[in-house]
């Protein structure tokens, strides 16, 4: 009985003052198809920067007189090292059949192989990748380098750093651009809700001095956020499927060249959209009343 | 002034046998910025009275209206209504206090939104009355006020009169033991005034406490009942007039109120 006549309060004052709701809704509608659109860009974005980062390792090159056993003594050494996730072999053999097939001119030229067998040393984090690098060309007994048997490191620290450096601020920037959307969706939605409480602050006066509750007069202000938030988040969340299935599906079809990122599924999308448009909404009207409470 | 002279000072902090359901002691009221609201305001009121609070704007009959709905604490000084006193009444219990309060204002702050009748059932519902209690009491308190023919009306389809008919009807439908009204007559004709404090004049003979504030001294010397006169926060007047009648119908109180002649000549 209490929540169906809160209920029905609720969607007798969103009937009694159209504009302010429709206001609000409208709001919620604009903010959520913003973050709609932005939640998967960030997350291709944040793809596409971990996957360059991903690719981040330091090369060891054996000398070209390395035997089968001196290629598994240092592959464990290489295991050994802190921070290494995987280690890589490329042969010789294979090392040159993948070069001289991008360039199969130039190596018919040479005739023999000079290339020496090589380790990809993976390590556990990107960021983790210089310390490896120098480990393995730490100073000492053996001359530099980690083995006797290793001819050299690959010293690529200023790509790597720059390649550190430039995701890491893709990253964060990400990040950043995300919680300030998303309080500025807070705040649109706070303040339009708020200007259509203003409007009925009377109407809150008159039932605190009837001898209503603070929560009985919130309830129905509460539930009529809800649900403009949930209405509101469901038009997005139809303009951004018809959006889907209209644009990007058949050009997903075409995306050969690039790599389709990652992102997020459209049904959790569709959750995460209607959850936060009708908590936003609630919490909004509810935290906003508390000023016209205090009668 | 066209009042007999039989005046009867309260000594002031007397305890008197019963307990008054209004009783304030030495209550003080500051405003923020120094204007001063009360200055040790003494009196009380028994149970089953009806009660004028007089005094020009600014005097302070407004804030002792809105001391008794808890709107405002008192500086200094107790407040005790039915025995409970309000300086002990915690945030949280305000609104169960004031089920037990009606309260009439001169603007009758009605919902607009609502319709007679839902405006009337509001009182109720936050009371957590059932539908049936609703059903039941609803149209009763609205045929007592004269409303049955606008139950579905909103306020701004009604006249000023009616749309205060209105306001008492939601205040007393909770049958409360204590009926305050904020200059209820102040939007009012005259004659229209007659019948709304016909009106609480009906609702007093039930058993409930009225106390209304006017600057109507016209209309508050015609009822004759008791009056309390405040002038810069301070009571300066305190009487019950000779002619003071509680057992008179509605009727006769009606017919004294509308004739000028209760007035002695020669006064203004």
């Amino acid at each position: 009985m209490r929540v169906g006549f809160f209920l029905r309060e609720a969607i007798r004052s969103m009937r009694r003052s159209a504009a302010p709701s429709f206001a609000a809704l409208a709001t919620v509608l604009v903010t959520m198809l913003v973050l709609g659109v932005f939640i998967p860009i960030v997350q291709a974005t944040n793809g596409a920067a971990n996957s360059v980062r991903g690719r981040v390792m330091v090369d060891v090159y054996m000398k070209t007189s390395a035997t089968a056993a001196d290629d598994a003594r240092v592959r464990g050494e290489l295991l050994g090292v802190a921070h290494v996730k995987s280690v890589q072999f490329v042969s010789k053999a294979a090392a040159y059949a993948q070069q001289s097939a991008q360039n199969p001119q130039a190596y018919a030229l040479l005739g023999s192989n000079p290339l020496p067998d090589t380790f990809h040393v993976i390590p556990d984090k990107p960021g983790n990748v210089l310390a490896v690098q120098s480990a393995l060309t730490r100073p000492g007994a053996t001359g530099g380098v980690i083995d006797p048997m290793v001819a050299s490191v690959s010293n690529k620290q200023r790509d790597t750093k720059k390649i550190l450096e430039v995701t890491n601020l893709v990253t964060i920037t990400a990040a950043v651009l995300t919680v300030l959307l998303v309080l500025a969706s807070i705040l649109l939605i706070a303040n339009t809700i708020r200007l259509s409480l203003y409007a009925r602050r009377r109407e809150v006066e008159v039932m605190k001095l009837v001898g209503a509750t603070d929560w009985f007069i919130r309830w129905p202000f509460v539930i009529e956020g809800m649900i403009v938030g949930s209405v509101g988040a469901l038009l997005a969340i139809c303009v951004l499927g018809a959006t889907k299935i209209a644009l990007l599906d058949p050009l997903a079809s075409n995306w050969t060249l690039i790599a389709a990122p990652r992102t997020i599924a459209f049904s959790v999308l569709v959750v995460v959209l209607l959850a936060a448009g009708a908590l936003v909404s609630a919490l909004g009207s509810g935290i906003s009343l508390r000023r016209f409470l205090r009668v | 002034m066209g009042v007999p002279a039989a005046r009867e000072a309260r000594p002031k902090g007397a305890s008197r046998p019963g307990s008054p359901v209004i009783d304030f002691r030495d209550v003080s009221k500051r405003y923020p910025g120094g204007d001063i609201g009360l200055d040790q305001v003494t009196f009380s009121i028994e149970r089953g009275d009806f009660v004028f609070l007089v005094g020009s704007t600014g005097s302070g009959k407004s804030t002792v209206m809105r001391l008794l709905i808890k709107e405002l604490e008192p500086t200094a000084g107790s407040i005790r209504v039915a025995g409970h006193d309000l300086g002990q009444i915690k945030r949280n219990r305000i609104a169960y206090y004031r089920r037990n309060v009606g309260v009439v204002f001169q603007d009758f702050k009605l919902l607009p939104s609502r319709t007679v009748y839902d405006n009337v059932a509001y009182a109720l519902q936050v009371t957590g009355g059932s539908r049936r209690e609703i059903r039941d009491k609803v149209p009763d308190i609205l045929r007592l006020t004269g409303l049955s023919t606008k139950l579905h009306n909103y306020p701004d389809q009604l006249s000023g009169g009616e749309q205060q008919r209105v306001s008492i009807a939601r205040a007393f439908v909770n049958h409360p033991p204590l009926l305050l009204a904020d200059e209820p007559t102040g939007n009012l004709d005259p004659e229209t005034s007659v019948d709304i404090m016909r009106l609480l004049y009906r609702i007093n003979r039930t058993g409930t406490t009225v106390l209304i504030a006017s600057h109507d001294q016209a209309m508050v010397d015609k009822m004759r009942r008791r009056v309390l006169e405040l002038a810069r926060g301070r009571i300066v007047r305190d009487e019950a007039t000779g002619l003071y009648t509680r057992d008179e119908t509605t009727r006769e109180f009606a017919r004294r109120l509308r004739a000028p002649s209760t007035r002695p000549p020669g006064v203004s």
